[in-house]
């Protein structure tokens, strides 16, 4: 070879290694069901357009459970994936260990400041550094009702706590049930939630469930939550324990059962089954929260990486989690809205316009509330105290006084 | 065995006796094949116990090729070998390390090794959850985490207690004037166990094997916390594809993909079983 | 070479003697260290005393897995015991079809308690399953409702685990039961006592060591329930059957309460250890001989 050759080989090769290649992404997520894993498909596939490999790291169960032990121990051992589904304070508790990247320079480039409403910002950095991408904002506080039930049963749909109970006994005395319900502690949480918001309003419920003042979860608002959280008992069918969450839509689906109180993914559900909203299914705020917005972000977390080439890959996939055709394409599937402010709104239905006004405007109002039975509010120890109240008053006959007294206890203990 | 005395409860109570426990025995397994032959749609309006109206194979297809089982949508195929890959050289080792030690502990006691038998014994109720963390620490350690090579160790390790205690327990049934007969050959120790322990020993291997092969196809929580992604077991497959948590549940292909995860060790029972029982039998449980 | 030949067996023994040191004994100790710091999420060594033990003990749901265990070990280790034992005997009968029968009590052992936790829900569900099809044969007012009741959900779990281990011990008992020389028998047999007394007063006592095993692996399958539960009722209703193996891992990974889940998995030991080591002693001692 000839100098000209290799001083060119040499070149290219300084070239090559130069560039940092873009490793592979490990992303530890747990959502494997259809709907859900064509969205992360979708991501895996427009990462790969860009060079940047997927491997993919599903554990499912529990709602994260499982992922979570996963996740744990591979911090534990050191190489932690590089991004894993992790959302609300718990943001901060890994970030609190050290474990999270600061990917402020995608988010500098990218403008996130303007394009994500602060309280979603705020949720995604760690001591003002941004260490995680918001992929969407669910409501958890929606009422999902089947208007032919309510024709059948001369009711209609309610809007305060007082009244739920009168039209939910009309339905039941049609033979119907009342309200569709899966017993599992995460859904009986989420019931309580709407309770809780739904009698105390807005104040009430950052005050006791973020705050965690113990004289205003210790009071008589709180006791009027668990007489009417204890009323529903007699609301829900006795098949209700260990039901998924998804079984109880197809109740109200099949005109089975008048309602349920669930949060926006619901609304996949309807969606596959071929419903319209408006015609076949109604979308309203559940009683008493109309001015309120439970909110639910799930997210992704960046965990630090020692190589170049991971670093870049992370960068890449943080830019494309907050692209508008991400955003777009997951939220018409997982029924939520886009974290992204600013973005077209035609594609999506009239459910999820509600959904994003009532975003917008609660926001002004201070409406807005992280949602406790979804980690988005306190932290796992203090959250997992309240389902443990919540799902055990629920399925027993014990009294107002001990739920409320159980429901101090522990959370005083968890702290 | 000729003539034990039946006890004089006719026999016709001892027949129906067995055969309604057969059929409780069987229940499961029958919902669970006429399930996974079944549409979905005539197991949301039918009746648990029915035969199918029109057997298909659908479900089971799926489930081995297409289902989802996180972004991948491929079904349990490539995580049956992951399976093969881990239990494989876990069994081995762990039965050969056994065996071994059975041996010692039953032939060559010294000081202490009762004492370090008990220990074993006790040693095996730590509940697994418990030593997730230190494990993952220790591996990472050895330079093992989220390797099949690590997962393998880790199996082998929690193994040992069930493995010694098998051979240890059959081994204690040999004569010991065999050993002294060959240690006056002038036999080592290995040797002794190559002649003459090592030929008597095809039933306890078997059930040994059996033993091991079972618990460790069918473990999840190791399989889950210290596979990587790529190298995940066909269980924790299996639990993402049966914990859809969207779009509806396909019994069907739930079903059917517990019994493909099920097929090796349902197998290997049926196949294999009555070796089972006569390595049982061989005195691996008496003392 | 006379040395090596001395320290040979020590020498084999080496390795899982290094394994179960650290392995076991060292991450019973690590856990019981933790147990006194105030660990969240991770581990932290911070050392708080009996701290964590403190809420432990102030928890109802820890009350509840607690209660729940001993049930659950002790119906489902005594319920294998005599079942495996019945069937053993029946079996030992000279039954035509035994290689069968057999093999259909065996079976469930090689199903995974994820798999058996699934199908017994199905079977258990009131809508969908045993009630169902009862009520579809025409008995309108038969009722089984366990799987959904707080008092008895934990009755379930014990059915669903005794399905599947009882064919082990019913093996292990027939193999048993096949070693038993027969001139004890006719020995018996000459003396006057009936089939009955034959089986309690010469066979039962034969088996001791078998029972043994038996508990062994029994009570090593009571202890280390999570698979079933999680996969049967989730530890439900609301948290009634609830196992401390189950409390165990939702606090110590899912709650962030490391260092209670840690105290719960040091109490659960102190049982096992309190109620296994005499037993396994008086064994071990008796087998000397």
């Amino acid at each position: 070879m000839n100098t000209k050759s290799i001083v060119l080989t040499c070149a290219s090769l300084l070239l090559c290694t130069g560039l940092a290649r873009a490793a592979d992404v490990e992303v530890l997520h747990w959502w494997t069901s259809g709907g859900e894993a064509r969205s992360v498909d979708h991501l895996k596939k427009s990462l790969g357009a860009k060079g940047v490999g997927w491997k993919d790291f599903a554990v499912a169960g529990g709602g994260g459970e499982n992922a979570m032990t996963v996740l744990k121990s591979r911090a534990v051992s050191g190489n932690p994936p590089t991004a894993a589904q992790i959302k609300g304070p718990s943001i901060q508790e890994w970030g609190d260990l050290g474990f999270l990247a600061n990917i402020d320079a995608v988010a500098k480039s990218n403008r996130w400041d303007s394009l994500l409403p602060t309280v979603v910002s705020d949720v995604m950095k760690h001591e003002g550094k941004y260490v995680a991408a918001p992929v969407n904002v669910h409501r958890v506080n929606w009422l999902w009702a089947n208007p032919a039930v309510f024709k059948k049963a001369g009711a209609t749909i309610p809007t305060t706590w007082q009244d739920f109970m009168v039209q939910a006994r009309k339905i039941q005395d049609a033979g119907m049930i009342a309200l569709a319900h899966g017993g599992q502690a995460w859904q009986d949480a989420t019931v309580f939630e709407s309770i809780a918001l739904g009698i105390g309003g807005s104040d009430y419920y950052r005050k006791a469930f973020v705050e965690l003042d113990m004289k205003t979860l210790d009071s008589a608002t709180t006791r009027e939550v668990f007489r009417v959280f204890g009323e529903v008992r007699g609301l829900i069918d006795s098949n209700a324990p260990g039901r998924d969450w998804n079984v109880a839509t197809s109740m109200v689906i099949k005109g089975e059962a008048g309602m349920q109180l669930m949060g926006d993914w619901a609304k996949g559900e309807f969606t596959a089954a071929g419903k319209t909203p408006g015609v076949d299914y109604v979308c309203v705020a559940a009683p008493g929260t109309s001015g309120s917005f439970t909110f639910n972000i799930d997210s992704f977390a960046f965990f630090n990486q020692g190589d170049a080439g991971a670093q870049k890959a992370q960068r890449a996939m943080a830019a494309e989690i907050l692209s508008e055709d991400f955003q777009k394409v997951f939220n018409l599937n997982k029924g939520s809205i886009p974290a992204r402010l600013g973005m077209a709104r035609d594609e999506f239905d009239s459910c999820a316009h509600a959904s994003m006004d009532a975003f917008l405007a609660s926001a002004q109002t201070g409406g807005l509330v992280p949602s406790f039975a979804h980690g988005m509010a306190v932290s796992e120890a203090v959250s997992g105290a309240i389902y443990d109240t919540a799902t055990n008053y629920l399925n027993s006959r014990q009294s107002v006084e001990d739920g409320v007294k159980q429901l101090v206890a522990a959370i005083k203990s968890a702290q | 065995m000729t003539s034990r005395a039946p006890i004089n409860w006719g026999r016709w109570f001892i027949y129906a006796t067995l055969l309604l426990f057969l059929l409780v025995y069987l229940t499961p397994l029958y919902v669970m094949l006429t399930t996974s032959f079944k549409d979905i749609e005539e197991i949301r309006s039918g009746n648990l116990m029915a035969l199918p109206d029109s057997p298909t194979l659908a479900a089971w297809v799926k489930a081995w090729s297409s289902a989802c089982t996180g972004s991948e949508c491929e079904g349990l195929a490539p995580f049956f070998w992951n399976s093969v890959n881990i239990v494989v050289p876990a069994v081995i080792i762990s039965t050969i390390i056994g065996a071994l030690n059975g041996y010692v502990l039953a032939k060559w006691r010294f000081r202490g090794s009762d004492l370090l038998f008990g220990a074993l014994l006790f040693g095996c109720f730590i509940p697994f959850q418990v030593i997730l963390l230190p494990m993952a620490r220790l591996l990472a350690t050895l330079g093992l985490a989220n390797t099949v090579s690590g997962l393998v160790l880790v199996h082998v390790i929690y193994g040992l207690a069930f493995t010694t205690l098998f051979f240890r327990n059959f081994y204690v049934s040999v004569p010991d004037e065999l050993v002294k007969a060959a240690q006056l050959d002038g036999a080592g120790f290995f040797s002794i166990f190559r002649h003459v322990f090592l030929p008597l020993s095809l039933p306890i291997f078997t059930v040994t094997l059996i033993w091991q092969f079972t618990q460790i196809w069918n473990d999840f929580l190791f399989g889950v916390v210290y596979s990587g992604s790529g190298t995940q077991p066909i269980t924790v497959a299996l639990n993402n594809l049966v914990n859809t948590s969207v779009g509806g549940k396909e019994y069907n292909v739930d079903m059917a993909a517990a019994l493909i995860a099920a097929l090796p060790t349902l197998l290997v029972y049926v196949v294999a079983g009555k070796y089972f029982i006569r390595g049982l039998t061989a005195g691996s449980v008496k003392g | 070479m006379n040395w090596l030949e001395k320290m040979l067996p020590k020498l084999v023994l080496a390795p899982t003697t290094v394994a179960m040191i650290v392995c076991m004994y060292g991450f019973m100790i690590w856990t019981g260290a933790l147990s006194m710091t105030r660990s969240r999420m991770l581990p932290q060594w911070e050392f708080v005393g009996f701290d964590q033990y403190v809420r432990l003990f102030q928890n109802p749901r820890w009350e509840v897995a607690l209660n729940n265990l001993w049930i659950f070990g002790f119906l489902f280790i005594a319920i294998s015991l005599v079942l495996g034992l019945v069937l053993a005997i029946l079996l030992d009968q000279k039954i035509r079809g035994e290689g069968f029968i057999r093999t259909v009590y065996l079976y469930p052992m090689a199903i995974s308690f994820i798999v058996t936790g699934t199908a017994w829900k199905w079977i258990m569900n009131p809508g969908l399953g045993l009630e169902k099809l009862m009520r579809d044969f025409g008995f309108e007012t038969f009722e089984f409702r366990w799987l959904v009741d707080q008092e008895m959900a934990i009755y379930t779990i014990v059915i669903a685990a005794v399905w599947q281990s009882s064919g082990f011990v019913m093996a292990m008992f027939l193999a048993g039961l096949r070693g038993v020389d027969d001139s004890l028998i006719k020995a018996s047999q000459i003396d006057g006592a009936s089939a009955w007394q034959a089986y309690w007063h010469v066979i039962l006592p034969i088996l001791r060591p078998v029972f043994f095993s038996a508990v062994m692996i029994l009570a090593h399958i009571a202890i280390k329930s999570f698979d079933l539960v999680q996969a049967l009722t989730a530890g439900g209703p609301g948290y009634a059957s609830d196992l401390p193996a189950n409390f165990m891992y939702t606090y110590a990974f899912n709650r962030a309460q490391m260092g209670v889940g840690a105290a719960s998995a040091v109490i659960m030991l102190f049982g096992v250890l309190a109620i296994l080591v005499p037993y396994l002693y008086s064994e071990l001692r008796s087998q000397r001989k």
